[in-house]
């Protein structure tokens, strides 16, 4: 029996499928209000809105979103968390977008690039969390 | 009931002005902690990923030597090493499967199973001293001062961690024991810009900004904040924010547990206000709250 041809790559469905078991998020609750976008503090970084993002990943896109950097700039402040009317985690689905990028061995932020001032003034917190969040 | 107390590493070294004082209030108030003689780095951020089991492990830890003091209830006054502790333990309590394997992955640790209860030091002051005692121990009231509480993101969110679910007041209520007044502050549960500080700074420095302009709103005379990561970013960086963004004031930012210290009359020297910036003793000497030789 001839199938229909999907016009999703099938390695964007793996990518988006491996956000859906990192994440424990189901993007298809998501009925694209737009709330997470209204309250989220860093969506002027980003290159597209929350809510497109999780748009693009309820039809199996995951390159856009990787382009927007939505992942990279999401602070995990869970702002949205507390305000999607779906109950979506969103910082998870971003952080599972973020993990895709960093388990390919590559590092969004280069330690040489960061100011002396700030290397001898920040935190330790403010290291560790850098790290974590941007490092592979 | 023995209480831990878990400092986490920023209060040792950089935020200093976040312990001492909160030690010494909690000393004067006759609640007393035992710092745990053991603990390592939390994570300072709370694992997202479902399979990122092994960034758990540093908090349980934690945990484990608290519960190994013996301890019921582990306090700590750093943000984020709240947040991360509370959510660990958390997973611990509702994940049998992840607790089994975090349990199995440590064969060198006793079992734990969340016996431990986190919580934050404000949580302490509210439930163990309460505000009217609070009140009542203040001999050095901070009257006419006008507080902007900054709560920011890891003491409220997500909600099952929240010091103070649904309408958080607990900063109001505390900055009101002191005597001082609690503002209306619009950007209270705002994110200050977070570790983005340090990856994405112009984007850290826009944050900031709007957390600032809505201080400058309220015409508060003073921000609080209880994250060395929040004083990092709106008080310590708080020139080049102002620098960067028109129509900026300046607005001193203090720890919480800096202006406890004051209004409970301690030695000045313990709130340690030469590391916060000269704008904080300046505002509190020309109030009169402390001596201008003590500052």
């Amino acid at each position: 029996m001839a199938s229909i041809p999907s016009p999703i790559h099938p390695e964007s469905l793996r990518a988006v499928n491996k956000i859906a078991e990192l994440s424990g998020q189901n993007v298809h609750e998501c009925m694209q209000c737009g709330t997470c976008s209204a309250v989220c503090p860093m969506v002027s970084s980003m290159g597209f809105t929350t809510r497109q993002g999780i748009h693009y990943l309820q039809f199996g896109q995951v390159e856009p979103v990787l382009q927007a950097r939505i992942g990279e700039f999401c602070a995990s402040c869970h702002t949205c968390v507390v305000r999607c009317p779906r109950g979506i985690d969103v910082p998870r689905v971003f952080e599972a977008v973020r993990q895709l990028v960093l388990r390919t061995n590559t590092d969004l932020v280069t330690l040489g690039d960061i100011p002396k001032d700030t290397l001898a003034e920040a935190p330790q917190i403010a290291f560790v969390s850098t790290f974590r969040k941007l490092t592979s | 009931m023995t209480i831990g107390y878990y400092p986490g590493c920023t209060l040792k070294t950089k935020a200093a002005n976040l312990e001492v004082a909160a030690l010494a209030a909690l000393d004067h108030l006759g609640i007393e902690v035992a710092e745990l003689p053991r603990w390592n780095c939390c994570g300072a951020v709370f694992s997202l990923a479902t399979d990122d089991l092994i960034h758990q492990v540093a908090p349980v830890r934690n945990l484990i030597r608290a519960a190994e003091q013996g301890c019921d209830t582990v306090v700590t006054i750093c943000s984020q090493c709240y947040n991360t502790l509370a959510r660990a333990n958390r997973l611990v309590r509702e994940d049998a499967e992840k607790r089994d394997t975090l349990n199995r992955f440590m064969t060198e640790e006793p079992d734990y199973a969340g016996e431990v209860e986190v919580v934050h030091y404000l949580s302490l002051l509210r439930d163990r001293v309460g505000w009217e005692r609070l009140r009542a121990a203040v001999t050095n009231p901070l009257t006419g001062l006008r507080v902007a509480p900054f709560y920011g993101c890891t003491l409220v969110r997500p909600g099952d961690v929240a010091i103070d679910a649904v309408d958080p007041a607990i900063l109001e209520g505390f900055i009101a024991a002191l005597g001082a007044e609690p503002v209306s502050f619009t950007a209270a549960r705002e994110c200050c810009g977070s570790y983005q500080m340090i990856a994405h700074p112009e984007e850290g420095l826009r944050r900031a900004a709007k957390v600032i302009a809505a201080a400058n709103a309220s015409a508060a005379d003073a921000l609080i904040l209880s994250c060395p990561l929040c004083e990092y970013n709106l008080g310590t960086r708080q020139g080049d924010v102002v620098a960067a963004h028109d129509g900026l004031e300046h607005v001193p930012t203090f720890y919480f547990t800096q202006l406890l210290g004051v209004a409970l009359g301690l030695d000045p020297e313990l709130c340690r206000l030469d590391l916060s910036g000269p704008a904080a003793t300046t505002l509190l000497t020309e109030r009169k709250y402390i001596a201008a030789a003590t500052a």
